[in-house]
C-alpha cells in the first residue's frame, strides 16, 4: 500500500492541519518561541504570554517518519554524541547541524526561552545545556520532584506553585513583556480540563471488546493535541469531541481496529504495551500487530504527556498553579516503579487484556531501567504472561523487523498455548 | 497409519522429526539447508521417513539372532544405494551442461574426464560406506563434493583438461542435484537394493533372507500418511505452509526439550544465529523468554567466526579449548572486539587453549545474562542447539550454573538438533 493509500479519519486530518498551523506559527518569526518537553510541559501557561510551544520530541518523532532521522543521527555522532545518547537527543541535536529546518520546510528560529519542566528524566537537563550552549537564550527551569512515593505530596506541590510564582512566571513576563493574568490561566485550564474528559473516555473504549481503537498506534495520534500545544485552547476541545463521535459511530456499528491499511481482522489478542513505539519503522510495526489480530487496548507511552485515568486528575482552574503542579508530578515517567506495575497491572485486569508486552527502548533509561522486574510483577499481580520485544525510538539502525517479528509470533503462540492449558474457550488450534 | 511430522528450518541445517500416534518418535532427519527452505523440508521429511521405515523394520526383525547386526548393514548399505543413485544423477546433469556452447570444443575430452572421475568416486563408494568408515560428513554434498575435487584435479592434470572447468561444471550441476528430492519409489528401491547387498555380506545373522525380505517389503509398504506437519524455524515463513502450520521455535524448543526430558523447567537453546532462555511450565509450556538482541555475540555464528579467525575447523574449537590449563579472561562478547582481543592474547604468547576455554566461557557468560532475564535457571535445565556438542561450552556452563545456582540436573541429549523439530511434530500431533 503506497503513503497515499493510509486510511486517514477526519480527527487525523484536522490533527494534521493543526500540527501544520503549530509549525507555522512558529517558523512565522511573528511569534515568541519557547522550546519544552511532553512530559509535564506548561502549555496553558505559556500561553498566558502567547508564546509558541516548539517540543523537540516531537521534531524528532516527525523526522522518523518521514526517514529523516537516521540522517540527523549520523550528524550528531559524527560531531561526537555517542551511541548510547537517546536518539531522540541526537535526531535533534542533528536537525540542528543540518540546518534546522522544521517540517514545513522553514528554518525553526532560535527560541526566545528554553522552558524546562523536567519530569523524570535526567536526559532532558543535558539536552537542554546543549540547546542553551547554541541559542544563548535564557533558560528557565522547573524542579519537579521526582515522585519516589508514588503520589505528589503537599510539599512537592509547595515546591513547585513557589517556583512557578519565583521563577518561572517572571521570566516569562520579562521575556514576553505580557503582565501574566491569572484568569487567563484559569480559562485555559477550564478548556484543558474539557478536552481531557473527551481523552478519557476515549481511553476506556477499549475496555468494549472488541475494542474500536488501539490505545497504542492509534493511541499516539489520539493524545497527539492534549500532550503538545494544543492543551487548553479551543482547537484541543474540538479535536476530542470529533475524535469521540468518531469513535462512537465505530462503536454503533460494531466495529474493531482501523489501521493504516484497513479495518482489522478478528481480535485475537488484547494487549497492554509498556514503553515508546518505534517511529522509524512504525507501520511495519503496527502491522506485525494487526497481522496478528492484535489489539492493544492500554498503553503506557499514552500517558507519558500526563496521567489522566488512573487517579482521575484534570486540570482545575479553581487551583490553577497547583494544578500545574500536580500535573508535572503526576506524568507517567515521573512515576516510581511499584505505581508503575500497579497502574498496568490494573490496566490489564480491567482492560481483559491477554498480557504485557514491554518494547524496551535501547537508548531510553528513563523507561527501560527495571522494565523486567516491572513485567515479572505484574506476571505475577495478573497470572498473564508478558513478553519483551527491543527496539529504538528514531534511530532506524536499530529495528531488526525479523527479531521483533520472531519475539512477538512467539508471545501470541504463548498466550495461545495458555488459553488452551487454562481450558478457556478458543479456536486456535 | 497415521504420523505428525515436525520440520525445523534453521539457517545452517533442516530437521525433521516423525512421530506416531502414540507420540512414539519414529525417525528423524537432517539436511544442509541451502538457499531453498522448500526443498529442505522436503528432503529431511523424506530422510524421517525413512528413519521411520527403519524403526518399523528393526520392530518387525526383533532382537537376537544377529538382527542388530543386519540392521547396522542394511543401513551402511542403503546409504550406499543412495550415495550411488545420488552420483549417477550427479554424473547426468554434468554431461547434460556439456552441450553448453562455451564447452563446444571440447566436449568428448570432458565427457571422457568426468567418466574417469566418477567411475573413480564410484569404486570408492563401498570403501566410504564399509563398516567402522569415518565420514565427516552425511550430507551428499560433502562428500561427492570433496572426492569429486581431488580426483578431478589429478585427472584434470594427468589429461590437460583445465580443472577448472570440471569445477564449473560439478558447482552448477550440484545445485541441480541437491534440488532433487527422491520419490517414495525410489527409495523403496533403495532399501530393497540395500537389503539385497546387506545379505550378501552378512554372516552370523539368523533372519533368512526371504523372511527379511518379506517383513522389509511389509514395512515399505505401509503409507506413512502425513497427518499434520507443523513447521518452525527461521525459515518457517517461507515454506508453503498454511499459517495454522507455523509455530515459533521458542514454543517448539520449549515442548521439544519437555518431551526429552520432562522435568525441564529451563531451556537453553543456543542457534547459529540467536540464544535464547525459556521457561517452560510442567506441561511444556513457555511461561517466559528472552533472546539476545540486535548482534550476534554469544550464537554459534560467533564460535564459526573464532575459527575463521584462528584457521581452524568449527568442530576444532572445543577439543582445542579443553586442553587448557587455565581459562584466559576475555572481556567481550562483541564479535569483533573478541577477534581484536584474541588477536592480542596471541600475540602476547598466551596459550591457544587457555585462549579458546576463555572464549567459551564469555560465550557462556552471555547465554547466563540472558538466562536470568529470561527468569533465572530452575530445575531441571536443558541445553539444546548445536552448542551443546561443543565440550568445552558444555563445561564451562556447567560450572557457571554449578557456581550461580548450585547443583542442577543439566541435561543434554545426543539428540538435541532434533529438539525444535520434536516440538513441532508434538504440536503436531496436538493440532489433530
Ligand atoms: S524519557 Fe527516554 S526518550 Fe524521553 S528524553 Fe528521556 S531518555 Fe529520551
Amino acid at each position: 500500500m503506497s503513503q497515499q493509500d493510509v486510511i486517514k479519519s477526519r480527527s487525523m486530518l484536522l490533527q494534521k492541519e493543526m500540527i501544520a498551523r503549530n509549525y507555522d506559527k512558529i517558523t512565522s518569526g511573528e511569534v515568541k518561541v519557547s522550546s519544552t518537553f511532553v512530559p509535564g510541559n506548561l502549555n496553558e501557561l505559556l500561553m498566558c504570554f502567547d508564546i509558541a510551544n516548539n517540543l523537540p520530541e516531537i521534531n524528532a518523532i516527525q523526522n522518523a517518519m518521514r526517514k529523516k532521522s537516521g540522517e540527523m543521527i549520523m550528524e550528531a555522532e559524527r560531531s561526537g554524541h555517542s551511541e548510547d545518547v537517546c536518539t531522540y537527543v541526537k535526531a535533534d541535536i542533528g536537525m540542528m547541524a543540518k540546518g534546522n529546518i522544521a517540517p514545513n520546510g522553514k528554518p525553526f528560529p532560535d527560541p526566545d526561552v528554553l522552558l524546562l519542566s523536567y519530569t523524570g528524566c535526567f536526559t532532558f537537563l543535558k539536552w537542554f545545556e546543549l540547546l542553551r550552549e547554541q541559542y544563548k537564550c535564557p533558560t528557565v527551569m522547573l524542579q519537579v520532584p521526582y515522585s519516589a512515593d508514588g503520589q505528589p505530596t503537599k510539599n512537592h506541590r509547595d515546591y513547585i506553585v513557589k517556583q512557578l510564582k519565583e521563577e518561572v512566571i517572571p521570566t516569562l513576563e520579562k521575556i514576553s513583556g505580557i503582565k501574566f493574568d491569572i484568569d487567563r490561566l484559569r480559562e485555559y485550564l477550564r478548556k484543558s480540563a474539557k478536552a481531557e474528559d473527551d481523552l478519557v473516555w476515549m481511553l476506556e473504549q477499549s475496555k468494549r471488546k472488541p475494542s474500536p481503537i488501539d490505545c497504542y498506534f492509534g493511541g499516539v495520534y489520539y493524545m497527539g493535541p492534549i500532550f503538545t500545544a494544543f492543551r487548553g485552547t479551543d482547537e484541543a476541545i474540538t479535536y476530542y469531541q470529533m475524535l469521540r463521535e468518531e469513535i462512537q459511530e465505530r462503536i454503533d456499528k460494531g466495529l474493531g481496529v482501523q489501521t493504516p491499511e484497513g479495518e482489522m481482522g478478528e481480535e485475537k489478542y488484547r494487549l497492554v504495551v509498556e514503553g515508546p513505539p518505534n517511529w522509524t519503522s512504525f507501520r511495519e510495526f503496527w502491522k506485525m500487530f494487526h497481522e496478528a489480530g492484535a489489539v492493544v487496548v492500554a498503553s503506557s507511552y499514552t500517558k507519558v504527556g500526563g496521567v489522566y485515568d488512573y487517579d482521575n486528575f484534570r486540570h482545575d482552574p479553581d487551583h490553577p498553579l497547583e494544578s500545574l503542579a500536580d500535573y508535572c508530578l503526576g506524568v507517567y515517567t515521573n512515576r516510581n516503579l511499584p505505581t508503575r506495575v500497579d497502574m498496568l497491572a490494573r490496566n490489564i485486569k480491567e482492560y481483559e487484556a491477554d498480557g504485557l508486552l514491554i518494547n524496551s527502548i535501547k537508548s531510553c533509561n528513563s523507561f527501560s531501567a527495571g522494565q523486567l522486574v516491572l513485567m515479572r510483577e505484574v506476571e505475577k499481580l495478573t497470572g498473564k504472561p508478558g513478553a519483551f520485544v527491543e527496539t529504538d525510538l528514531v534511530d532506524p539502525r536499530y529495528f531488526s523487523a525479523a527479531n521483533v517479528k520472531n519475539r512477538l509470533e512467539s508471545y501470541f503462540q504463548m498466550i495461545d498455548q495458555k488459553r488452551r492449558a487454562g481450558g478457556s474457550a478458543t479456536t486456535l488450534a | 497409519m497415521r504420523t505428525f511430522i515436525g520440520i525445523d528450518l534453521g539457517s545452517t541445517t533442516t530437521k525433521a522429526v516423525l512421530m506416531d500416534e502414540n507420540q512414539a518418535v519414529l525417525g528423524r532427519g537432517i539436511t544442509n539447508s541451502r538457499s531453498n527452505y522448500d526443498v529442505a523440508a522436503a528432503v529431511c521429511k523424506q530422510e524421517a521417513k525413512i528413519g521411520a521405515r527403519f524403526t518399523l523394520f528393526k520392530n518387525a526383525l526383533g532382537s537376537g539372532g544377529g538382527a542388530e547386526i543386519l540392521l547396522e548393514d542394511l543401513e551402511r548399505n542403503f546409504r550406499l544405494e543412495q550415495f550411488l543413485s545420488e552420483l549417477n544423477q550427479l554424473e547426468q546433469t554434468c554431461e547434460n551442461y556439456l552441450d553448453h556452447p562455451r564447452f563446444k570444443d571440447m566436449k568428448s575430452a570432458l565427457r571422457e574426464a568426468l567418466g574417469a572421475v566418477f567411475r573413480q568416486i564410484e569404486t570408492e563408494a563401498p570403501a566410504i560406506y564399509a563398516p567402522e568408515a569415518d565420514r565427516k560428513s552425511d550430507f551428499f554434498r560433502d562428500i561427492a563434493g570433496s572426492r569429486f575435487m581431488d580426483i578431478a584435479e589429478r585427472i584434470g592434470r594427468e589429461s590437460g583438461i583445465s580443472f577448472e572447468s570440471l569445477l564449473n561444471i560439478y558447482d552448477k550441476s550440484i545445485i541441480d542435484v541437491e534440488s532433487l528430492v527422491h520419490s517414495d519409489e525410489v527409495v523403496s528401491r533403495q532399501l530393497m537394493n540395500g537389503l539385497s547387498r546387506a545379505l550378501k555380506e552378512l554372516e552370523g545373522v539368523e533372519v533368512s533372507e526371504a523372511d527379511a525380505q518379506a517383513a522389509l517389503k511389509k514395512v515399505i509398504d505401509l503409507e506413512l500418511e502425513e497427518t499434520y506437519v507443523v513447521g518452525t524455524g527461521y525459515g518457517r515463513v517461507r515454506l508453503p505452509f498454511p499459517k495454522e502450520h507455523i509455530r515459533s521455535e521458542i514454543l517448539c524448543h520449549g515442548l521439544g526439550a519437555h518431551m526429552m526430558f520432562p522435568g525441564t523447567r529451563t531451556v537453553l537453546d543456543i542457534g547459529g544465529q540467536d540464544t535464547k532462555g525459556i521457561q517452560v511450565d510442567e506441561n511444556g509450556i513457555v511461561v517466559n523468554f528472552q533472546m539476545n538482541d540486535r548482534c550476534a555475540a554469544g550464537c554459534g555464528r560467533y564460535l564459526g567466526y573464532i575459527a575463521d579467525e584462528m584457521k581452524i575447523g568449527l568442530h576444532e574449537l572445543g577439543p582445542i579449548a579443553m586442553k587448557a590449563t587455565k581459562t584466559t579472561r576475555i572481556n567481550s562478547t562483541c564479535t569483533v572486539f573478541a577477534g581484536a582481543e584474541l588477536r592480542d592474547r596471541l600475540a602476547l604468547g598466551e596459550n591457544r587453549a587457555d585462549i579458546l576455554a576463555g572464549l567459551h566461557r564469555a560465550i557462556m557468560l552471555r547465554a547466563m545474562s540472558i538466562l536470568s532475564r529470561s527468569g533465572g535457571v530452575t530445575d531441571q535445565f536443558t541445553f539444546t542447539g548445536g552448542v551443546a556438542k561443543n565440550e568445552s561450552a558444555v563445561n564451562e556452563l556447567r560450572k557457571l550454573i554449578r557456581e550461580n545456582y548450585g547443583e542442577l540436573t543439566i541435561n543434554i541429549s545426543d539428540e538435541s538438533i532434533y529438539t525444535g523439530a520434536l516440538g513441532g511434530a508434538a504440536f503436531a500431533y496436538r493440532a489433530v
